[in-house]
């Protein structure tokens, strides 16, 4: 190791873990490539031996280099420069095979090819719903996760480059699934397709996040710790717990790709609907509460509204949402008591989460006239709002009678769709708009105009997803229960289809815009860091010190 | 408030234990009895595992994501009982290992669709769909008509299965592959096929190919769906179906 001016390591452990993780990493995958069952899980052994031997070289090289130096006076900010760029990226992926989705639903003999099965709606819908949630939106939780837990403890990340690990790993978990779904490796379980291995690999990865979440904490300078953190903290635990439950399997041999979940039939379905609600408790409401709570009173330069409220609303949201599962299994073989919790439970869901609501666009209280001036405050604004609407109609939707019509149909689609586009994106682009200037040191963004442009473009979008689903969504379950006045069903099943046709172009050309908007901001974003910002400074863009924010 | 909530916000373990004892509740109150009541599972007749061909099929109709378009649930809603037939039981999933109830309906309910059609018509169907349904949007399936099935690894497939709690017999997984291929040729001795999964695991005839198909398999699990309950002895009112 090079003597550098930094204090050398004294004993990387952080690397020789991650050395030896990699080496046991390439000794599995070269026995599973030698004894692999399948064709596709032989594939899955030489991209996780590709991993490994990059894992290792990066780690060798950097120790020869003397890379790995402590710096606790600054903070970890270059994992999540990676964790922007990896956003950006698998945004565009996950949105983009949506647009296809949508387009082979809309016109199915243009879109599907009877010689590349792969590309059926069945193989690619996996990858949109995984890729919009788990790799676009898991990408920004990591790198907004890691900034803002860093500034708020004013410590730096904890595991040396442990936080680095936590990346690539999950963007191979990322890969290791998409490409999966793609060769027909799944579970069958939505939002849990992934496979047994896949799972262990993401288990790992999520540990070692905790720890490096914990262990920040740990180190923290400030005597609290800010409310931002508790939603990221409730977001890692109950994931963890959510994942390992659900995805609990029996591969049918060491080297096979194929499992069997280990529960069955009814049992099944509820810890399957407890996951995936809560995937949306968690991973989508409370994961990105927090950066509400860092992001909006930053942008504002207000404090949050209120302590007290967001104390209640935490502890409240966290215990009611884990609740609300049973609402997707209304009318189905599901006890019906266990219906009658669910749905009790989902309409309290109502207030928490009003409460978080109301706790972020109160925080701009004297500070309204910025949603004039700065787009990424009126995007992060328009984020709470699709939140405030998307958890009154989700209450609305889990009461049985409304269920009777709702399930099953396009209604859901849409309802998803505004929480995901309006509250999960539109948050999600404010945070980054706020970060890349701040991380690369600019004083603002390359263009305000382009940020208006994204944020109009893409709120056009989501109106035009979230109408057209509930037209098709209430149309067809109205049709599903029509009678003729001699008292037969008045349509056949593919009659609804048929009737949805334009309601799919129109989905179809929203989902388009709101992906343009992401083009804009990527080229915005590009622009920012090449440095090719005008020297103005508009007052509504001033840069803004990365100070902890405190609680009160 | 009496209680001090900034405890928490010292104290990182506290505020730990605090989430993880909050959020495991609910969970445990909904989740953990359906395992020991009773009559959450209905004591119906007739339900059975999977012949090793039905369950070849159903991974096939697991790994293309079926279920992402097809719900196996029908509700007790008089439109959809009309339109699909008797509403699902708990039951008749029970040894679905994962379950496959879907969420939502881009096709129709698949739970019983088995002998609605003919074995020809899922063929054509598949390979085509418009050929048969002008304004359907499901994707085509050519590709399974002519893919052989590899079936080697089924018995691995039945002992995993038979891990979970599915009451295949050693004999039926000894057997498993000269049952596949007794249930893909109606020509074939069917003898033990029957002894192992009952009269109704039928024999189908799929024109004496070679070799057993994807798709073939495919069918024989389409086609089983739903059949395996007789509903004119089935008495909703009995205490124990009581859910």
């Amino acid at each position: 190791m090079t003597a550098t001016a930094l204090k050398p390591r004294g004993a990387p452990g952080d690397v020789l873990a991650v050395i030896a993780l990699s080496a046991v990493g390439l000794v599995w995958s070269l026995c599973a490539a030698a004894f692999a069952d399948d064709g596709p899980f032989r594939i899955h052994a030489y991209v996780i031996m590709a991993a490994s031997i990059a894992s290792l070289v990066a780690c060798v090289a950097g120790l020869a280099d003397g890379r790995f130096v402590n710096r606790p006076d600054r903070y970890a900010d270059d994992v999540i420069r990676a964790g922007v760029f990896a956003s950006l990226f698998w945004g565009v992926v996950g949105m983009l095979v949506g647009v296809i989705i949508a387009c082979q639903l809309a016109w199915p003999d243009l879109f599907y090819f009877p010689s590349a099965g792969w590309l059926n709606f069945g193989r690619l819908r996996p990858v949109h719903t995984s890729g919009v949630v788990f790799a676009f939106g898991g990408n920004v939780l990591l790198a907004t996760s890691f900034y803002v837990v860093q500034r708020t403890c004013r410590a730096r990340l904890f595991g040396g480059i442990a936080p680095w690990f936590v990346f690539w790993g999950y963007q191979l978990f990322i890969v290791l699934a998409a490409s999966g779904y793609v060769m027909g490796i799944t579970q069958g379980k939505e939002y849990a397709e992934p496979e047994w291995y896949t799972d262990i690999w993401l288990t790992i990865v999520w540990v070692i996040y905790l720890l490096v979440f914990l262990g920040t904490i740990w180190k923290r300078k400030e005597p609290h710790i800010y409310v931002a953190n508790w939603f990221y903290l409730a977001f890692i635990v109950t994931i963890a717990v959510l994942h390992i439950t659900n995805n609990l399997a029996v591969p049918i041999s060491p080297f096979s790709s194929k499992s069997y979940d280990i529960f069955a039939g009814v049992q099944d379905a509820l810890t399957q609907w407890w996951y995936g609600h809560n995937a949306v408790g968690f991973f989508l409401t409370a994961a990105f509460l927090a950066i509400m709570y860092y992001f909006i009173p930053k942008r504002a330069e207000r404090p949050i509204y209120s302590y007290r409220l967001s104390i209640v609303h935490f502890w409240a949201l966290i215990f009611i949402y884990i609740w609300a599962g049973p609402h997707h299994l209304h009318y189905t073989a599901l006890p019906q008591w266990a219906q009658t919790l669910g749905m009790t439970f989902s309409v309290m869901l109502w207030m928490p989460s009003w409460g978080g609501m109301i706790n972020g666009l109160m925080t701009l209280s004297g500070a309204w006239d910025k949603l004039r001036t700065d787009p990424v405050l009126r995007m992060l604004v328009a984020a709470v709002a699709f939140y405030g609407m998307a958890t009154f109609e989700g209450p609305v939707m889990s009461i049985r009678e409304v269920n009777a019509l709702s399930h099953y149909t396009d209604w859901t689609i849409g309802h998803v769709h505004s929480g995901a586009l309006g509250w999960v994106g539109f948050i999600s682009f404010g945070a980054i708009y706020c970060m890349v200037p701040w991380l690369w040191k600019k004083q603002r963004m390359y263009s305000n105009a382009l940020i208006e442009w994204h944020f109009w473009i893409s709120t056009i979008g989501i109106l035009l997803y979230i109408t057209s689903m509930w037209v098709s969504g209430i149309m067809e379950g109205l049709m599903w229960r029509e009678y003729t006045p001699q008292g037969f069903l008045a349509h056949t099943f593919v009659e609804t289809v048929a009737a949805k046709h334009v309601e799919y172009v129109v989905r179809m050309a929203g989902g388009l815009m709101y992906l343009s908007g992401v083009l804009l901001m990527i080229y915005n974003v590009w622009r920012t860091i090449r440095g090719d910002a005008p020297e103005e400074v508009a007052t509504s863009d001033l840069a803004y010190p990365a100070n902890a924010v405190a609680a009160e | 408030m009496k209680f001090n909530h900034g405890f928490f916000e010292r104290h990182s373990i506290a505020l730990l234990i605090g989430i993880v004892i909050v959020v495991s509740i609910g969970g445990l109150v909904e989740i953990a009895p359906l395992f020991f009541i009773e009559n959450t599972i209905e004591k119906v007749d007739g339900i059975r595992p999977y012949t090793p061909l039905e369950l070849a099929g159903r991974d096939i109709y697991i790994r293309e994501g079926c279920y992402l378009c097809h719900s196996q649930m029908i509700r007790p809603l008089k439109d959809e009982v009309e339109r699909y037939g008797h509403y699902s039981l708990a039951a008749e999933s029970m040894y679905d290992h994962p379950f496959q109830w879907g969420s939502k309906r881009l096709g129709p309910d698949l739970s019983r669709v088995g002998g609605k059609y003919s074995d020809g018509w899922h063929r054509d169907h598949l390979i085509n769909p418009r050929s048969l349904v002008p304004e359907s949007i499901m994707p085509p399936y050519a590709f399974m008509a002519d893919r052989p099935l590899d079936y080697h690894n089924i018995d691995a497939k039945m002992r995993a299965l038979k891990v979970e709690g599915v009451p295949y017999t050693d004999e039926m997984i000894a057997d498993a592959k000269a049952d596949l291929n007794a249930q893909a040729d109606i020509y074939s001795d069917g003898t033990k096929l029957k002894k192992h999964y009952g009269d109704k695991a039928a024999q189908r005839d799929f024109g004496g190919a070679a070799k057993v198909t994807e798709m073939d398999a495919l069918v024989a699990y389409l086609q089983m769906l739903g059949t395996l309950v007789d509903f004119s002895k089935y008495h909703p009112e009995r205490p124990g179906n009581n859910r």
